[in-house]
């Protein structure tokens, strides 16, 4: 699924390894900031992204995981940092920010599917108003985005008629619908019980291994341990350790990484 | 007199005048109103400072004025300054006038009940403001509007009547000069009551059909 990029397979390994240009980046990150009141919760934050990478940003709640996704597209404004989408910079970008969240998608916690349109409305409006796609293939393409998740048989259906593991893979369809380059996940699954998370993990992996470049906020480290090229660990607003997760989840350089880690013990021992 | 011939011959024919000028008030003003409404609340919520705060005043002085005194100064003030419309063109404007404030009161709050996760995830997908606000708001708002608005559609259809204050002779004025010239007030009035009272009832059947057409599932009605 998702072939409709061809992208340099996974399995080669892209960890940090070999130094690379800055045009390798898809996405940079630097410095970010962001106070709530008198409130840090992001306290300088710089990352890079590859292209295809999955990173999966883990910590205790409140470390500002979730902000940090949203200063990414701008919705929540930082008062200081940049973010690039390879050489365009995201920050700052005053109208042009329209364009980039067409290729930063977002997927969130409690799906915000649009309340009064179908599922397949909800995934074609913004490539009939954003995208100005002609009727015709905004529906061709919403629908081929609702099979890809498994969800074209409910093409008709309000949000309020799906499960939230349904309600969730319409979401991600309809951030897929918008070609994005990156995708950014805000705890896709917490809102979920344990099955609707399995079904929409599924549909994460396989876009992962389709090549899609997914920045992921999560607390299922089996998903972690699996999928995530990179791991980030977060608390208090900073980045504690990153790397790929054989080292971040079984063997951390902190003693905080391995406390946090150390909680999930029983869901990363198992590789699959 | 026969009572028969006075209702065939003289009320009917009367009040059917009337009633035709009183749609003719209702069907300009509601439009507008409506539309003005909208255009207010947006205003107040959407726009800058100034024309937020435009916004707020007009709805201040819009609910704080008597409609009565509305439709005076339309009528009968604007001329000193230049301004002169008909009686019917003063009802119209003042009834838009009226009509749109209270309207505009009724989605914002609707508005103000649209999640916002909504607009996050619009604005996600690249969407502008306008746009958030015209596919993901307003089509939200508005649904949660109707039972509102139906209101004040309903207190429209009744406020139409001050018309006659300004001379134009809609349903309560042709009932009033039947009723002043045969001496028949009862028998009028009730007859005018009976017909308002159609209308409001069949205006209630119109948006309760409107409110299922439009209904969604998971959102209110």
């Amino acid at each position: 699924m998702w072939s409709k990029k061809e992208l340099p397979s996974r399995a080669s390994g892209q960890g940090q390894d070999s130094p690379m240009k800055d045009d390798a980046f898809v996405l940079r990150v630097e410095d970010i900031h962001k106070k709530f009141g008198t409130n840090e919760v992001l306290k300088g934050v710089s990352f890079n992204v590859r292209k295809g990478e999955t990173i999966v940003f883990i910590g205790p709640s409140g470390t500002g995981k979730s902000t940090l996704l949203r200063c990414i597209n701008q919705l929540t404004i930082p008062e200081k940092g940049r973010v690039w989408l390879h050489d365009d910079e995201v920050t700052n970008s005053g109208p042009k920010i329209s364009y980039f969240r067409q290729k930063i998608g977002m997927v969130f916690q409690n799906f915000y599917l649009f309340d009064h349109l179908t599922a397949v409305r909800n995934v074609e409006i913004a490539l009939l108003k954003v995208k100005k796609m002609d009727p015709e293939s905004a529906r061709r393409q919403a629908l081929y985005e609702l099979e890809q998740v498994g969800m074209k048989g409910w093409a008709d259906h309000y949000p309020a008629e799906l499960s939230g593991g349904q309600a969730q893979r319409v979401s991600i369809a309809r951030a897929l619908a918008m070609d994005p380059e990156v995708i950014l996940f805000d705890e896709p699954t917490s809102a979920l019980d344990p099955e609707l998370t399995r079904e929409v993990l599924e549909v994460m992996k396989k876009l992962a291994k389709s090549g899609m470049t997914m920045l992921v906020v999560s607390h299922e480290m089996g998903f972690a341990a699996s999928v995530a090229n990179q791991i980030i660990f977060m608390e208090n607003g900073n980045i504690v350790e990153q790397g790929p997760p054989d080292a971040l989840l079984y063997d951390p350089a902190y003693v905080r990484t391995r406390k946090f880690v150390g909680q999930f013990a029983d869901l990363t021992q198992r590789k699959d | 007199m026969e009572p028969a011939g006075f209702i065939t011959d003289i009320l009917i024919p009367a009040l059917s005048q009337g009633l035709v000028v009183t749609l003719q008030l209702i069907v300009l003003s509601a439009p507008f109103g409506l539309l003005l409404g909208i255009g207010i609340s947006l205003g107040r919520q959407y726009g800058g400072k100034n024309l937020s705060n435009i916004c707020k005043l007009y709805v201040i002085f819009i609910k704080g004025c008597p409609l009565l005194l509305l439709l005076f100064i339309l009528y009968f003030g604007l001329p000193s300054v230049g301004i002169t419309l008909t009686a019917f063109a003063a009802s119209v404007i003042g009834f838009i006038l009226c009509n749109a404030a209270y309207n505009s009161e009724y989605i914002r709050g609707a508005i103000l009940s649209v999640k916002d996760g909504q607009t996050i995830a619009a604005q996600a997908l690249g969407m502008t403001k306008w746009q958030v606000i015209r596919e993901v708001v307003l089509p939200q708002a508005l649904r949660r509007a109707i039972p509102g608005l139906s209101n004040e559609f309903i207190y429209l259809i009744k406020y139409s009547s001050l018309a006659y204050m300004l001379t134009v002779i809609e349903l309560s004025g042709a009932g009033k000069l039947v009723a002043t010239k045969y001496f028949a007030y009862n028998e009028v009035f009730i007859a005018v009551g009976i017909v308002y009272l159609a209308l409001v009832t069949f205006t209630t059947v119109a948006v309760h059909y409107l409110e299922k057409r439009v209904a969604v599932p998971g959102m209110i009605h």
